[in-house]
């Protein structure tokens, strides 16, 4: 008998494997298919957010790989950083339509909340994760864009710890710090979701309560004369 | 971009000028900025309003 076959109980990986199994058993994780609800236009905006981080990623690895004079000079690294910038607008464009979608169907419900805080602190993270963009650029504009932006971080004192006219620092941030946080981000996100299932939509029947007829004075609350169960005269 | 598709669309859009700006009080936006909220809007309202293809028969299917 192999010691594999009967791991110690007290091992770390195994507590973590049965923990990560029974959170998010593998048809959970991977599944067949969806619940009818989500076949709707405004579901699609989470996926597409990825997919546009996917293409951003991409395309910005190509773009750190060649460097600023490719990318400036040459008619692919200019076509690259096309790309990379198409990409961040589609990303931003469709993650405020998720994040509208997800606000208006009241996305925490059915405990959700670390679902929707893990997506709230995504976009709070993503935003300066492209603005560190504007100013790796190695050109006239993140030269402009950054001393205006000094100002405003000076003004609230932080300009100390986040010099954005330190090229340096702020493309460590645009191309590994901030990423990876976003990254992460998204990746619990996703998970939590395959954990709790996506939000279903608010549903309007089970709100509305039949219409029943008027109780002039009934217990004098404005919402008697709908409330059969708080009214007894409108139950006849 | 090739130079004449370049060309062409600088003969349609004219960026030869500073940016539109739109303000209120101390709310200050450029045009081009706009523009794409209205859109997030337009598309938002889409979503919500437009069928899904096949979602019909999903529900069909379900009951």
């Amino acid at each position: 008998m192999s010691a594999t076959e009967n791991p110690p109980q007290s091992s770390w990986t195994v507590k973590l494997r049965e923990r990560a199994v029974e959170a998010l058993p593998p048809e959970k994780l991977l599944p067949d298919g969806q619940p009818t609800y989500v076949a709707s236009w405004i579901y699609i905006f989470g996926v597409a957010s990825i997919a546009a981080l996917v293409c951003l990623i991409a395309s910005g690895s190509i773009l750190a790989l060649k460097g600023p004079a490719w990318w400036h000079y040459t008619s692919v690294g200019h076509f690259f950083n096309s790309i990379h910038l198409w990409s961040v607008e589609i990303f931003f464009f469709v993650m405020v339509v998720h994040l509208w979608g997800k606000y208006w169907m009241a996305a925490w419900r059915g405990g959700r909340t670390r679902v929707w805080i893990t997506g709230a602190v995504t976009f709070l993270v993503a935003v300066p994760c492209a603005l560190t963009g504007y100013v790796s650029q190695q050109n006239f504009d993140a030269q402009w864009i950054s001393t205006q932006a000094k100002d405003g971080l000076n003004s609230v004192g932080v300009g100390a710890f986040f010099n954005v006219t330190n090229f340096g620092q702020m493309y460590s941030y645009h191309v590994l710090l901030l990423p990876l946080a976003v990254v992460a981000l998204v990746a619990s996100h996703v998970l939590l979701v395959r954990r709790h299932g996506v939000v279903p939509p608010i549903d309007i029947r089970s709100r509305i309560v039949p219409a029943a007829p008027a109780t002039p004075g009934a217990n004098g609350h404005p919402g008697a004369a709908t409330d059969t169960s708080a009214t007894p005269g409108a139950a006849s | 971009m090739s130079g004449t598709a370049g060309v062409v669309l600088g003969a349609i859009f004219n960026l030869d000028h500073p940016a539109h700006v739109v303000e209120w009080h101390f709310i200050q936006l450029s045009v081009a900025n706009l523009v794409v909220i209205a859109l997030m809007f337009v598309v938002f309202f889409a979503a919500l309003l437009l069928p899904f293809p096949g979602a019909q028969n999903r529900r069909k299917g379900r009951s």
